[in-house]
């Protein structure tokens, strides 16, 4: 029984280092730095990074963006609730709003084409869940994340809620229509 | 000092204060009146996510799910934490306890502050999660309980601290105490940032409940809570390598390879955790880069080092220990030959095991700053944290448990035989477990959800066949751990209140002894070296260190290819 009695040495910090420890000690220390070093090169090299570009907003200042965008871009509407589905031109702002328990508006992006897409929440926190592509993101209220997307996939998006935001989180589901380009 | 009070364990010479002694007991009964709770709300919520069955309305889900995060997570382990800081510094060091009265205020606060928060989320109206984000609202009642919890906690960090200063007046023991008390005074440094933290994001967050603050900012208020949160978790951390290296000296007698390397290593967590609240919060918004990726490898992985060194440094330990007593053939004699029919060692093995290849690996490769892109909010995480807080934590203090039942309780262990299977039941299952949630959350499955076929929502989604059984097996390997949480649940119950006394005597009265310094080294013939091989002193330990690396490279790579696939975004 030792772990749990006082070090038989009294200097115990003079205790030589076992060799099975250095040599593991030396292995897990270049891992780590290779671990850490391969996110600043992902940076570099990678080419999927989030800007961390975020503004403060309010929800009645991108309420207002977004209702801007709808009325300029909307081309059809779904579902029982008339949500409108929104086609805005390849590189521009594209807005897209959280709330209990909706995504605000439906959007038909082009493939291969790279978008500005702004999100926020305008009550709770929400995640914003791209499937099955699989991208993931916080979604705020009172921050605007500015997403560059290039959709490079064939076949529709679903964004599901993975932020738990209340009783209707698991009906909180939008969708990314992709239209191939040059159509 | 009242020589009545204490008492002498025969089989593990111990020695027991009777203050101490009566508050471990009443934190560890406390802690699995909890777990009880926990696991209740383990299974209906499992057999919610189980898609074929689908039990709860989804009200009651997440209402349930709040309260087995908290209960699990929260209280479960935190009394059991109580314990094992009064057993790491009044029990091991032979010293009284500090203060034992304030520590009877400190256990009410505890139990006050657990009753009033389940009450206000089995009223339906808190059903916000254990995180309870903002600005999603809770009953004012929902973080008053939380709150008051803490300070009762808190209170049992100062006596520990207070119990040192008094064994080292009243010399207690020679030399410097032992690294299982290094361990838990590195636990004991983290709460208390942690549990002050709780209190900068609680208080603020109560009074906003009651209406005397109109505003909480949603990123202000992750940043603070997962600096308690996630703090919180290297508390458990700390404490179950702790566990580990006392179960390892119990069993095997064993010593650790150098003191200076696992007492560094336990600085190095204390040293790193403040930073680590950052790999919450990896694709939040109005946070740069190099601030992620600084706080989030806790500036260069070093925290994630010293799980390393410990994960080498506890079976290497044993090896050595086993070696010295001859067990030297091959590079695994000493493991075939340990004693896998007691579970005080076998959860203890399984809980190393599962902590290190599943929950280490796992969680570094999520806490990366751009494959969390991936993974965040998906199933892959609870995958994650219930291989290091249920494999890692629970499993390790089950083990103790096991050890404490004749010592602290004097009772024989009730169904010896199907305790030895327990370990093996309730740690195999959630190995499954943990992989096939991990396996779901990389095909994109969410937590904390309801319906993974959407079927109130206006807009549908198909999950791919291989996600839905995959669930179903969440589902089947979470029915299997539960048994094995209820089988413990079973033994520690009847074992402490209607199980056989233990045999011999061990009375109150004796004479408190000095605690002595470990004997001096004794090597074997030849030196440890020789009776390894290759020139380490525990080559079995280091081929499985080898493997461990070897997975974790190949696991890592994994991921980048994957995120390789996914749209590019800047
Ligand atoms: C007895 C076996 C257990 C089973 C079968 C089990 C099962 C589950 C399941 C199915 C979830 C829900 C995942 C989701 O939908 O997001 C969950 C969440 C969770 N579990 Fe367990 N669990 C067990 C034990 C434990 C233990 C021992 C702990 C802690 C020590 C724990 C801590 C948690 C936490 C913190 C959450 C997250 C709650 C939240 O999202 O707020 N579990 N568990
Ligand atoms: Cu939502
Ligand atoms: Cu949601």
């Amino acid at each position: 029984m030792s772990s749990i009695q006082p070090p038989s040495e009294t200097i115990w910090w003079k205790q030589p280092l076992d060799r099975v420890e250095g040599t593991w000690i030396g292995i897990a220390l270049v891992w780590s730095l290779i671990m850490f070093f391969m996110m600043p090169l992902w940076h570099i090299y990678g080419k999927q990074n989030l800007s961390n570009e975020a503004y403060r907003t309010t929800p009645e200042a991108f309420m207002a963006k977004t209702q801007a965008m709808v009325d300029q871009y909307t081309i059809r509407t779904e579902t029982n609730q008339n949500v409108p589905v929104v086609r805005p031109p390849p590189g521009s702002d594209v807005y897209l709003i959280a709330r209990l328990w909706q995504w605000w508006p439906l959007l038909e992006l082009e493939k291969g084409q790279t978008y500005r897409l702004h999100i926020s929440s305008l009550d709770w926190q929400h995640g914003f869940s791209l499937q099955p592509v699989n991208i993931n993101a916080q979604i705020l209220p009172g921050y605007e994340m500015v997403l560059t997307v290039t959709p490079d996939t064939s076949g529709d998006q679903t964004i599901i809620c993975n932020e738990y935001c209340g009783i209707g989180h698991h009906t909180m589901v939008g969708k990314i229509y992709i239209t191939e380009g040059g159509s | 000092m009242k020589t009545q009070e204490f008492r002498i364990c025969p089989e593990s010479g111990l020695q027991f204060h009777k203050p101490a002694e009566r508050l471990m007991r009443f934190h560890a009964v406390a802690a699995i009146v909890c777990l009880l709770i926990g696991g209740i709300t383990a299974l209906l919520v499992t057999l919610t996510r189980w898609p074929a069955v689908h039990l709860l309305p989804a009200d009651k889900f997440y209402m349930l799910l709040t309260t087995h995060g908290i209960n699990m997570l929260i209280f479960w382990i935190i009394f059991f934490e109580m314990a094992v800081l009064h057993f790491c510094s009044s029990t091991l060091l032979r010293c009284r306890i500090a203060t034992p009265k304030l520590g009877w205020v400190g256990f009410g606060l505890m139990v006050t502050g657990a009753v009033i928060n389940n009450l206000s989320v089995f009223s339906g109206k808190s059903s916000v999660m254990m995180t309870s984000y903002v600005p999603m609202p809770a009953e004012p009642t929902f973080y008053l309980g939380l709150i008051l919890f803490a300070v009762g906690a808190l209170i049992g960090c100062f006596m520990f601290l207070g119990t040192l200063v008094i064994a080292k007046e009243e010399k207690t023991y020679e030399g410097s105490i032992p690294l299982v008390t290094f361990g838990a005074l590195t636990a004991c440094i983290i709460a208390i940032f942690t549990i002050s933290m709780g209190a900068v994001i609680l208080i603020p967050t109560f009074l906003w409940s009651v209406g005397l603050i109109s505003n909480i900012d949603a990123p202000m208020y992750r940043l603070i809570w997962w600096a308690f949160g996630h703090s919180s978790q290297q508390i458990n951390v700390a404490a179950h390598v702790a566990v580990w290296y006392a179960i390892a000296a119990i069993v095997f007698g064993a010593r650790p390879l150098s003191e200076k390397v696992s007492r560094t290593a336990f600085i190095l967590y204390i040293a790193f955790l403040q930073l680590a609240s950052a790999h919450h919060l990896l694709v939040d918004p109005g946070l740069s880069s190099s601030w992620k990726i600084f706080n989030t490898s806790y500036a260069m992985y070093l925290a994630v080092l010293a799980s390393m060194i410990h994960g080498l440094t506890v079976p290497g330990s044993i090896e050595v220990a086993q070696r010295a007593k001859g067990l030297t053939k091959g590079l695994y004699e000493w493991l075939r030959k340990a004693p896998w029919g007691n579970p005080v060692f076998s959860g203890m093995f399984l809980s190393l095991i599962g902590f290190g290849f599943i929950g280490g690996i796992s969680g570094v490769v999520m806490g990366t700053e751009q494959i969390n892109i991936i993974i965040h909010n998906t199933i892959y995480v609870p995958g994650h944290f219930h291989a290091t807080v249920v494999i890692g934590t629970t499993l390790a203090f089950m083990s103790l448990t096991y050890f404490l039942i004749p010592v602290l309780f004097r009772r024989q262990v009730f169904l010896p035989g199907l305790a030895k299977w327990q370990p093996y039941i309730f740690g195999i299952s959630m190995m499954v477990f943990t992989l096939v949630m991990m396996g779901a959350g990389t095909l994109g499955v969410e937590r904390r959800h309801w319906d993974m076929a959407f079927t109130d929502a206006a807009i549908g989604f198909d999950y791919p066949a291989s996600a839905y059984a995959l669930m179903g097996l969440v589902g089947i390997s979470g029915v299997g751990a539960v048994l094995g949480g209820a089988i413990f649940v079973l033994i520690v119950v009847v074992s402490v209140f209607l199980g056989k006394r233990v045999e011999s005597e061990s009375n109150y009265g004796a004479e408190p002894t000095r605690l002595m310094k470990a004997p001096p080294i004794v090597l074997p013939e030849g030196g440890h070296v020789a009776a390894g091989k290759w020139g380490f002193a525990a080559p079995g330990t280091f081929a499985l260190a080898m493997l461990f690396l070897a997975i974790f490279v190949a696991y890592y790579a994994v991921n980048w290819k994957y995120l390789a696939s996914v749209w590019p975004l800047a």
